[in-house]
């Protein structure tokens, strides 16, 4: 098997840099427009999103590499956003154990 | 020699070296998600000042976060130029990527020199301290691969790098992606998001 005849043109990876780069403009864009405010969030995350996958599969050739170096990088991935998710949950209030207090003092 | 030139492969007839490295890679997803689930948990816990609206300068970072998309590029075209045997461009683009890389980490020290000459330390508050062990957690990261780029860019310049080691820079680029996709996110939760 030879991976490097599966890896993008150089006219891929240029495309892929200009979309990197309008992404990023789009991120600092939307921070300074009040409009957004609301949505921020959950628009920014979709930006971050679509430049991680966007480096992921191009420059460091996940989509055209083997489905097993996806997983060696997929599984920790989902493992961590797993217990960041789990973590902010706890901490952040989220899942609140109703009546602990009470069961506790009793 | 010989191995160095054809390459270890696994019964799958992938190159083992590349398999170790995803999965180093999964693991430094699960030390930056740590390092990211900490700076969150304690996201706007700060008693004191300053806090990261009035000290984070978003329009510095954006510059910072463009030279180090337009490392990653530099990166995939000294890839390319080295597996296609033009080294000529593959040192070119090796050095600008690690000139890059350096511009970041200065732009690191100027903006932790000036957040400390505003009062934020890393005993100021729970902000300084997740932000710094943060940002300088991944700051390591690029002075590491820096070195690594360097490293390649003198073997190439003394003829010793080829496509024949085309798979030692491609495994340098994808640490250096690697980085630079942590600090698609760091930008997004820790500037952007405040």
């Amino acid at each position: 098997m030879n991976e490097e005849h599966k890896h993008p043109s150089v006219d891929v990876y240029l495309r892929v840099a200009a979309a990197l780069v309008i992404l990023t403009v789009l991120e600092v864009g939307v921070f300074y427009v009040p409009a957004f405010h609301p949505v921020l969030v959950p628009v920014l995350l979709v930006l971050s999103a679509a430049k991680f996958a966007l480096v992921v599969m191009f420059y460091m050739h996940l989509k055209a590499d083997s489905k097993l170096f996806t997983f060696l990088f997929g599984a920790p991935l989902l493992l961590a956003v797993g217990v960041m998710v789990a973590l902010l949950f706890l901490f952040l209030g989220a899942l609140t154990l109703k009546g602990a207090g009470a069961a506790g003092a009793g | 020699m010989t191995h160095a030139a054809t390459g270890h492969h696994t019964s799958m007839g992938l190159d083992s070296r590349k398999m170790a490295f995803w999965a180093f890679i999964g693991s430094e997803c699960l030390l930056f998600g740590s390092l990211i689930s900490t700076y969150l948990v304690y996201k706007g816990k700060s008693v004191v000042g300053p806090y990261p609206h009035e000290i984070l300068n978003i329009p510095f970072t954006s510059v910072s976060t463009f030279d180090l998309l337009m490392s990653s590029l530099m990166m995939v075209l000294a890839l390319a130029a080295v597996q296609r045997g033009d080294m000529r461009w593959g040192k070119v683009w090796l050095f600008s990527t690690a000139l890059l890389g350096l511009v970041f980490l200065g732009g690191q020290v100027i903006e932790f020199s000036e957040f400390m000459h505003k009062g934020l330390t890393m005993s100021t508050n729970l902000f300084g301290c997740t932000f710094f062990v943060l940002t300088g957690t991944h700051g390591a990261h690029v002075a590491v691969g820096v070195l690594w780029l360097l490293t390649l860019w003198v073997r190439a310049l003394q003829g010793k790098l080829g496509p024949a080691n085309a798979m030692t820079v491609e495994i340098t680029g994808l640490y250096w992606h690697f980085v630079d996709v942590v600090w698609i996110i760091i930008f997004t939760v820790v500037y952007l998001i405040q």
